[in-house]
């Protein structure tokens, strides 16, 4: 099974329109680089010096991946990424 | 009365106030005043700019004064508003009570409550979420939501309530039981979420994607936020147009504490007051401060934590402005301090028998930490100390429950003087 990468709002003006993107499991910085390799620009809006930005929050299967192996964080078969906004609620 | 009723809604004209656009804090890309959070070039949170000489030419302390008795008497500095200040529930000039018995027990010399649980909901989420509700129904939205730790939800439910919208809240399915029934008694679709609240965030950012609705704390974010301004405006004219010299003030995701300090600055550039912005003391639960803990080792990033306090209205393990509440404490000399729920109910109990004012657990954490800065010997004697209670006892029962135990007696004056024979 695919992984399903959830695009923000944001960031589909960069895909098209896609609301989501379905990739090869790897680590999160391989499906970012897999999403930027067919929507060319995705990576600079997520990521910043080879991390992920300040402000972005990405969740593997509702986990905060500040959790786990931050970026190097590893995406199983069937497994969700949420990549989403971190300025909000409160 | 310009306000009328419009198929079951109420509606208001907009007062034209000194807006201009929104800007992203990082990059600096300017939006039109929208429904809009999020840069598309930075990903950094979006803030309302102001035409700041517009506001100064309009502004003067006798303006204020002849102004409506609620927050829009302060609505040249906020994004939107009203035309007729009757309009929905009226919000804010809550009381700033002097508290010398407070004062006496921590050896401080000058300390003063500013109580806003005595807002319509009694908290100080009136006041963001009058702003937010403003723009909702000036963008011509039909249905307001929200994340709420409780105390958001309240407030969006009764002022979609108030103004005639459809509201959705989601809230955490553990929150305390008053603060459910406080919520759904307005009528609200309540979705009790099984999750914490940085899930229930999550959803509902996923939600504001998916509906035209404007969820306060989502989209209309940079508008909400700006109500907390009036938290600062407030007490500055309640002084009698001086600041204090330090603010105790309670931190979940940092808007509040970082607005505070923006209110503050407002009135000095304007020349509305001329002293210097107070220090600004963040105040955060041990269970749940992951700001307090960026900030005792000197961090500029907030790492996120899994909440696990009392301080349910605070517990928010992945603060939106951490990193800009590590500014504001920078910027003012002050700090950010966390204690242990056993403290928070110390303090609530403090607050209580010293001042007449029940807080809920965030008041309690504030109290706390007032407490923990006079022990530490960090608040001079001269200071007059401003601490923002911000909401109300009756919504956390369940925290100080166990402490309090009433003295059975039988109607006789027997059992009475039996009873105080033992006491005394």
């Amino acid at each position: 099974m695919p992984v399903i990468v959830k695009i923000p709002s944001p960031l589909r003006t960069v895909t098209a329109g896609e609301a989501q993107v379905e990739c090869a499991p790897g680590t999160v910085r391989e499906l970012i680089s897999e999403v930027d390799g067919r929507y060319g620009g995705f990576a600079e809006r997520v990521m910043d010096d080879g991390q992920l930005r300040r402000f972005v929050n990405v969740f593997v299967a509702g986990e905060d991946v500040r959790f786990g192996d931050g970026i190097e964080t590893a995406v199983s078969d069937g497994q969700e990424v949420q990549i989403l906004p971190a300025v909000a609620g409160g | 009365m310009t306000v009328r009723l419009d198929g079951g809604q109420v509606v208001a004209d907009a007062y034209p106030t000194a807006a201009t656009n929104l800007r992203c804090r990082e990059s600096g890309t300017e939006y039109e005043l929208e429904a809009r959070y999020v840069c598309d070039v930075s990903f950094g949170p979006l803030e309302v700019a102001y035409d700041t000489d517009e506001i100064a030419a309009r502004v003067s302390r006798e303006r204020i004064a002849e102004g409506p008795q609620n927050i829009w008497r302060y609505r040249d500095f906020l994004p939107c508003a009203p035309e007729d200040p009757t309009v929905g529930l009226p919000t804010g000039l809550t009381p700033l009570v002097y508290a010398p018995r407070l004062a006496y027990e921590l050896g401080l010399g000058e300390v003063w409550v500013k109580n806003d649980t005595a807002n319509p909901t009694h908290s100080f989420k009136d006041r963001v979420v009058s702003v937010a509700i403003q723009k909702a129904k000036e963008l011509g939205f039909e249905t307001v939501a929200c994340a709420s730790t409780g105390n958001l939800a309240n407030s969006v439910a009764a002022h979609a309530a108030a103004r005639g919208l459809e509201s959705y809240v989601f809230v955490p399915a553990d929150l305390e039981p008053q603060k459910i029934i406080a919520t759904g008694v307005y009528g609200t679709n309540l979705m009790a979420v099984d999750g914490n609240y940085d899930d229930v965030n999550r959803l509902c950012m996923q939600i504001a994607d998916e509906r035209d609705w404007a969820f306060v704390n989502v989209n209309l974010r940079p508008y909400y936020s700006e109500g907390s301004k009036t938290l600062a405006y407030e007490v500055a004219e309640q002084l009698g147009w001086e600041l204090p010299d330090r603010c105790v003030v309670p931190i979940a995701s940092g808007s509040l504490y970082t607005k505070l300090h923006r209110g503050f600055r407002d009135l000095i550039e304007t020349g509305l007051v001329e002293t210097e912005v107070p220090t600004l003391d963040g105040a955060q639960a041990e269970g749940c401060g992951p700001v307090a803990e960026a900030f005792a080792h000197g961090r500029d990033f907030v790492a996120p934590v899994r909440p696990q306090t009392i301080a349910k209205s605070l517990a928010i393990g992945n603060p939106a402005d951490g990193a800009y509440a590590l500014d504001t404490a920078s910027a003012t000399g002050g700090s950010i301090t966390a204690v242990t729920d056993e403290e928070i109910v110390r303090g609530i109990e403090l607050l209580a028998r010293t001042t007449g004012i029940f807080t809920e657990t965030a008041g309690g954490v504030t109290t706390a930490v007032l407490t923990k800065l006079a022990e530490r010997g960090e608040i001079d004697a001269s200071e007059r100390v401003v601490i923002y209670i911000t909401g109300d006892g009756l919504k956390t029962l369940d925290a100080v429950a166990d402490q309090v135990r009433p003295n059975a007696i039988d109607p006789t004056l027997e059992s009475f003087e039996s009873f105080a024979a033992t006491a005394v």
